[in-house]
């Protein structure tokens, strides 16, 4: 790991980040903090069916929490749920352009955390242990 | 400079380390200091020379570890001010000595409705453990709050004091400001209330000359891996007639007399409270340890801290956007420095420092209570010790101001 984790885009997405606030017609919502760092990330989902119509999010953390957290609303809204529920650590690295490190990665999965929880509880089912750790 | 810090650095072999390239600058001493080859030699020279249990064999090899062991308590007896080395307890850290207090010494002493007084600025170690036994015995925590510069408010000591609590429970230096509280003056008035005094010494201790007669408390936690010595070894002191008096924390060998099946009769302080194989090794590490320290003496110690966070405080004044926490009176304050930096989350800014090398700690420093009253959720901090140079401290404040420039501080 280098400087590098603080891409231009990294950077941009934490000064503003898109998606950012409440949804108040949401139909599944989840909260959550990191136990490492006390960051929270709350995000706020509209569902019609399988489909994720909008999505928002907010919170407090560092500038690896709130990017990707950030670059998941815009990557998941219009998605179908299905194709959220495969998301995995793979993917953030992707979706951050780097690998943020053992001693960072909470930070990074926080958000996907977050939005998996919120789905599965939506749907009524139990979140897989795999998948809260991918 | 009071100490020879080239000396010093040699004797550390892990300060020739160089991460990612760079050499390593440890700022992080107030989580886990250093070793020196003393101590790591110490630790070699009882598992190949004289490895055995302690205090119950009668062979040579455990004649000479049980030897070494019961030399390594009066060494640090007297490093800590007092002559009856049996006031020393070993523990697994400061944090299990501490809970040796609550669980012992309050759960016998305390009964509903009895108050506790502690400080916004104790360490989870300090707070949690009453806690426990605020919910068992249905006692209540009064916290003395601090002032905007981080120093303990006395007006908030003087009102919570009337509250007539039994015990005061406080850290002598907080972790996170560094701030030296006047444990003396608060013992004085905690023992004019009839109230007992233990002191969390996990930080200063390692840095400073610690007397427990000085101090007037009744209990001491302290941490030998942050004094050089292994990880996995605490230390309280405790007052003679207390110690005495208490029933033992955990049961098991070591701590008994005689044991029938429906009884048993404990043996004297401190190993009492020794249940089991203690950590020999850690033990031994200590001596070391201790012997290092002495021979460098605490004042000298402390000046050089002195001198280094002096000047550590005087950079980083000059570095764009960075607030600092904690009071700018250097006979107040220890050698840890919180700050953060602009609008930078700080395990962005350890992330970033982490990539030239220099180790700094990021997060609530395990004191979540102390967070909140200064409305903040996370700050760096940096530590200095012995080993620590002014060079280092140059090195980190251009790291700050690259990191500054990086977010657009």
């Amino acid at each position: 790991m280098s400087v590098d984790v603080y891409k231009e885009t990294i950077l941009d997405h934490y000064r503003h980040p898109r998606n950012y606030g409440g949804l108040p017609d949401a139909n599944a919502r989840a909260r959550e903090a990191s136990v490492i760092c006390g960051d929270t990330i709350e995000m706020q989902l509209k569902l019609d069916g399988n489909k994720i119509e909008d999505v928002k999010f907010r919170g407090q953390g560092c500038a690896i929490s709130i990017a990707s957290a950030s670059m998941l609303t815009e990557l998941s809204k219009g998605k179908p749920i299905s194709e959220i529920r495969k998301l995995g650590k793979k993917d953030i690295i992707g979706l951050l352009g780097t690998d943020p490190g053992p001693a960072r990665m909470e930070c990074a999965l926080l958000g996907l955390k977050v939005l998996k929880t919120a789905i599965y509880s939506h749907l009524g089912v139990k979140m897989p242990e795999e998948l809260e750790e991918t | 400079m009071v100490l020879n810090v080239n000396k010093i650095r040699a004797d550390f072999p892990i300060l020739k380390r160089k991460i990612r390239g760079k050499p390593l600058v440890y700022l992080d001493s107030a989580a886990t200091s250093q070793k020196p080859k003393q101590v790591i030699r110490a630790i070699e020279r009882y598992y190949s020379e004289y490895c055995a249990n302690v205090h119950r064999g009668v062979h040579r090899l455990s004649e000479e570890a049980t030897t070494a062991f019961e030399q390594s308590r009066e060494k640090f007896a007297r490093f800590i001010g007092t002559k009856n080395a049996r006031e020393i307890v070993f523990a697994r850290n400061a944090t299990e000595a501490l809970n040796l207090v609550v669980f012992s010494w309050a759960r016998a002493n305390l009964k509903s409705g009895d108050r506790v007084l502690l400080t916004e600025m104790e360490h989870h170690s300090n707070i949690v453990p009453w806690q426990i036994l605020a919910k068992e015995r249905g006692i209540k925590l009064d916290y003395v709050r601090i002032n905007d510069d981080g120093l303990l408010s006395l007006q908030s000591f003087e009102e919570l004091i009337k509250e007539k609590p039994k015990i005061l429970s406080l850290t002598h230096v907080s972790n996170v400001l560094g701030t030296i509280n006047p444990v003396r003056q608060m013992a004085q008035r905690a023992h004019n209330i009839g109230a007992i005094v233990a002191v969390d010494a996990a930080q200063s201790v390692p840095h400073m000359p610690v007397d427990v007669a000085d101090l007037e408390c009744d209990f001491m936690a302290v941490s030998g891996h942050k004094m050089l010595a292994p990880t996995g070894i605490g230390m309280l002191y405790g007052r003679y007639d207390l110690l005495d008096h208490m029933e033992p924390f955990m049961g098991g060998g070591e701590m008994i007399k005689e044991v029938h099946l429906q009884e048993a009769r404990w043996n004297d302080p401190p190993w009492k409270f020794e249940a089991g194989t203690p950590n020999i090794e850690g033990v031994i590490g200590l001596s070391a340890a201790v012997d290092y320290l002495s021979d460098l003496g605490m004042r000298n110690v402390r000046e050089h801290e002195k001198e280094i966070t002096r000047y550590a405080l005087e950079q980083l004044e000059d570095v764009k956007g960075l607030v600092l926490y904690g009071t700018k009176d250097i006979e107040q304050r220890g050698a840890a420095i919180s700050f953060n930096l602009g609008d930078i989350h700080a395990h962005d800014l350890a992330t970033i420092l982490d990539t030239q090398g220099i180790a700094i700690r990021s997060g609530h420093h395990c004191a979540q209570p102390l967070m909140e009253r200064l409305k903040v959720p996370a700050t760096s901090r940096v530590s200095f010790y012995i080993y620590n140079t002014r060079r280092e401290v140059d090195i980190l404040v251009r790291a700050l101001e690259s990191a500054g420039k990086l977010f657009k501080v």
